[in-house]
């Protein structure tokens, strides 16, 4: 007798709702296993966890500050996918845009400039890490080139080339060789929505984004387009759809909101620009999109959630003094059963017994 | 079942709340850690420090540290959740830490903040930071000691005048033992990160190096150097273990003592915004034994320590000549001032490179 994994003839609707409860459910019972072998009390932690972030206003905007980033990436990589394009460097996107506003808020710098300045430097930065997306995209439709490869790499570069200009060219003259540029001035800095919190106009952009991709994937031809070019290649070439130029769209509106996100966490929560002003957004974005299935309002909670995760794991290093590799183990041990219930939508669980011939017809 | 249940989580959330009302007559102190508690080096350091600060005041007192916190936008929000978590008392202990404390100051005048290395204080917020280059300056007398090629491999972390003085203190005390000494210094933009250290300790092993010294806060280059049979200087905390037979001596931050002068001045309500910045004298920092060099070698580092404690040798005695030839101004008598230091920015003559950014 033996347990095999059966492809399923179409996608379980039910499941694929019911799956990430599961995953959650799962992830659950195993942090109260593993609370409980750390001698931490397993009800109190995951109060600390889940319940005690969402009870204070100040904690609700760490939140969502922290999500915005991720939902605005990740809305994006969600195009590229559906697409079937592989847009694995919104990490440099994130950079470059950043890289770009940051360029007017620093030439700027000092000078009187008028309020043309923020809304000039989101543009610009939606502008560059769009150009910058293009260049995989490009190399792919023209070269073949893998742009899962070539995306990737050009997040080292852009890595680089930041390091470069804050060590460089735009270090702060007054900021004892750190590397960083000058704080922005106020024209050049996100305007907060709560006086004295951290919650920034970034986060209605990123809402404004989730409801733009709503509709665009719901709604529209393109998105559509995007659906069927990803889901069925051929039924999309007989169509007369055209899956190069969606390849170059769906890139570089990704680059434009990875771009958008980068100057948006520079002018925002940050200040100023520096090395290491992303913790990995572009990466954590890439499961915060198929946590969310691809879809815009599931990225929006997917984004959420793993921002409570971040914020609840601190507060338990406070207030209950569980290490942070506890929340690190605990995010991965979430990702491993969604991956693992996902198969459960393409596949079900079946006993095979050697003596029949079934087993060998199946396949 | 659910009802039992129910009542058990009651009961839990209960006994939780019922622990916090008797911890919360005890002062609460915060720490934000950049690394890991484990990384052996800076963090580890500030770790014992708090260690200290328990066994003594434990009763008085109760501590809450947050570890691995990037210098990045994530440092704000580290401070203050400490802040909201009823910490009194918050040091945060690294340099890159500096706006976001402040920031948080502002905003919570009543909080007390002690901000390492850094320069920007507030009525509310301190800086303490120690006078390293009096330990780099014994490193450098041992080292032109003992190096056989007359090259020095030098692991910086950030061109920020901590470091830079450090380097000019090492020189300078090398000169006055080989005057031709040559020092090639690599940067590895980074306070922590092992593969990067040890990489750095490789290359400077194969250009001639034989005496590596680092200010960065792995133990990997001390490994390194014992693995390829060259000598170094250990980082922050004690390494002779990974490398007994390579460590010289190693400069130890020892934090316990400020920790605890500055949690007694709170508990007893003279706490005050202070700007410190001790030396050997004020046991802000220590040297690790001196091991692996002959006698003579040891005795000289130990006069010089002896020297520079009793305030009788000053690292950077003038006249002291920049790398562009002219001699630097000499701002506190017969050394540069503490001034001069602490927004080092020059190298001095003898180094063959130049300063990033010059």
């Amino acid at each position: 007798m033996q347990l095999v994994l059966e492809k399923r003839a179409e996608r379980s609707g039910a499941i694929a709702l019911v799956s990430p409860m599961i995953a959650i459910g799962l992830t659950i019972v195993t942090m109260v296993i593993l609370f409980a072998i750390l001698g931490k009390n397993p009800l109190l932690a995951l109060h600390a966890y889940f319940i005690a972030p969402l009870t204070d206003g100040y904690s609700l905007q760490e939140i969502a500050v922290k999500a915005t980033p991720l939902v605005m990436i990740a809305i994006g990589l969600s195009l590229c996918y559906l697409a079937n394009a592989w847009n694995i460097g919104a990490e440099g996107q994130f950079l470059i845009g950043a890289v770009a506003g940051s360029w007017i808020a620093v030439k700027t710098q000092g000078t009187d400039a008028g309020a043309w300045v923020l809304p000039a430097m989101l543009v610009l930065a939606a502008a560059a890490g769009a150009l910058y997306a293009l260049i995989p995209a490009i190399c792919k439709v023209k070269f073949g080139a893998s742009e899962i490869l070539t995306s990737l790499m050009l997040v080292y570069v852009a890595e680089l080339f930041l390091d470069y200009l804050v060590r460089g060219p735009w270090r702060d003259p007054h900021g004892f060789n750190f590397p960083t540029t000058a704080e922005f001035d106020p024209v050049a800095t996100v305007p907060l929505l709560i006086e004295g919190g951290r919650l920034h106009l970034g986060s209605i952009i990123a809402l404004l984004v989730v409801a733009a991709a709503a509709i665009l994937l719901g709604r529209s031809i393109k998105g559509f387009e995007i659906r069927v070019v990803g889901a069925a290649p051929r039924a999309a070439r007989f169509g007369g759809f055209n899956a190069n130029q969606l390849i170059i769209l769906t890139f570089a509106v990704s680059g434009a909101l990875a771009g958008l996100a980068g100057i948006i966490e520079v002018a925002g929560p940050v200040g100023h620009l520096q090395p290491g002003i992303s913790p990995g957004y572009g990466f954590t974005a890439i499961i915060v999109a198929f946590l969310g299935r691809l879809n815009p309002l599931g990225i929006l909670i997917a984004g959420l959630f793993l921002a409570l995760t971040f914020i609840g794991g601190e507060q338990a290093q406070i207030a209950m003094k569980i290490p942070l590799d506890v929340t690190k183990v605990f995010q991965g041990i979430l990702l491993f059963y969604v991956l693992a219930c996902d198969s459960l939508i393409l596949y079900r669980f079946k006993l095979v017994f050697p003596n029949r011939q079934v087993a060998h017809g199946a396949g | 079942m659910r009802k039992s249940l129910l009542a058990l989580a009651a009961g839990l959330l209960l006994a939780g709340s019922i622990s916090a009302a008797s911890a919360a007559d005890k002062l609460k102190v915060g720490f934000i850690y950049l690394g890991p508690i484990g990384d052996l080096g800076w963090t580890y350091q500030h770790d014992l420090g708090r260690q200290a600060l328990v066994k003594e005041l434990g009763d008085k007192i109760e501590t809450t540290y947050l570890e691995n916190v990037p210098e990045g936008p994530d440092a704000e929000r580290s401070i203050e959740q400490l802040v909201r978590a009823g910490n009194k008392l918050i040091f945060t202990t690294s340099f890159g830490y500096m706006d976001p404390t402040l920031k948080v100051a502002k905003k919570y005048p009543n909080v007390h903040f002690e901000h390492a290395t850094g320069y920007k204080r507030n009525p509310n917020m301190s800086t303490y930071s120690a006078k390293w280059y009096q330990g780099r300056y014994i490193q450098g007398l041992i080292a032109a000691k003992m190096s056989k090629s007359g090259v020095l491999g030098y692991i910086g972390s950030f061109p920020i005048p901590e470091v830079v003085s450090g380097i000019n203190a090492t020189v300078l005390a090398a000169q006055t033992i080989n005057p031709n000494i040559k020092v090639k210094i690599i940067w590895a933009n980074t306070w922590f990160d092992p593969g990067k250290e040890a990489d750095a300790a490789k290359a400077l092993i194969d250009q001639g190096a034989d005496v590596i010294m680092q200010h960065t806060d792995s133990p990997a280059a001390m490994q390194i150097a014992s693995e390829r049979g060259k000598l170094a200087f250990g980082q922050d905390s004690e390494m002779i273990k990974f490398g007994p037979k390579s460590q010289l001596t190693s400069i130890l931050d020892t934090w316990g003592p400020y920790y605890i002068e500055r949690v007694k001045a709170e508990l007893a309500g003279t706490w005050k915004s202070e700007d410190t910045w001790g030396g050997l004298d004020s046991h802000m920092f220590a040297m690790a034994p001196y091991t692996n060099m002959p006698d003579d070698v040891k005795k000289m580092a130990e006069d010089a320590q002896a020297a520079i404690t009793a305030g009788k040798l000053h690292p950077f005695k003038c006249p002291i000549v920049g790398q562009d030839g002219k001699p630097v101004e000499c701002k506190g008598g017969d050394h540069l001032d503490d001034g001069q230091i602490l927004g080092m920015n020059f190298y001095v003559k003898g180094i063959d490179d130049k300063l990033p950014g010059k």
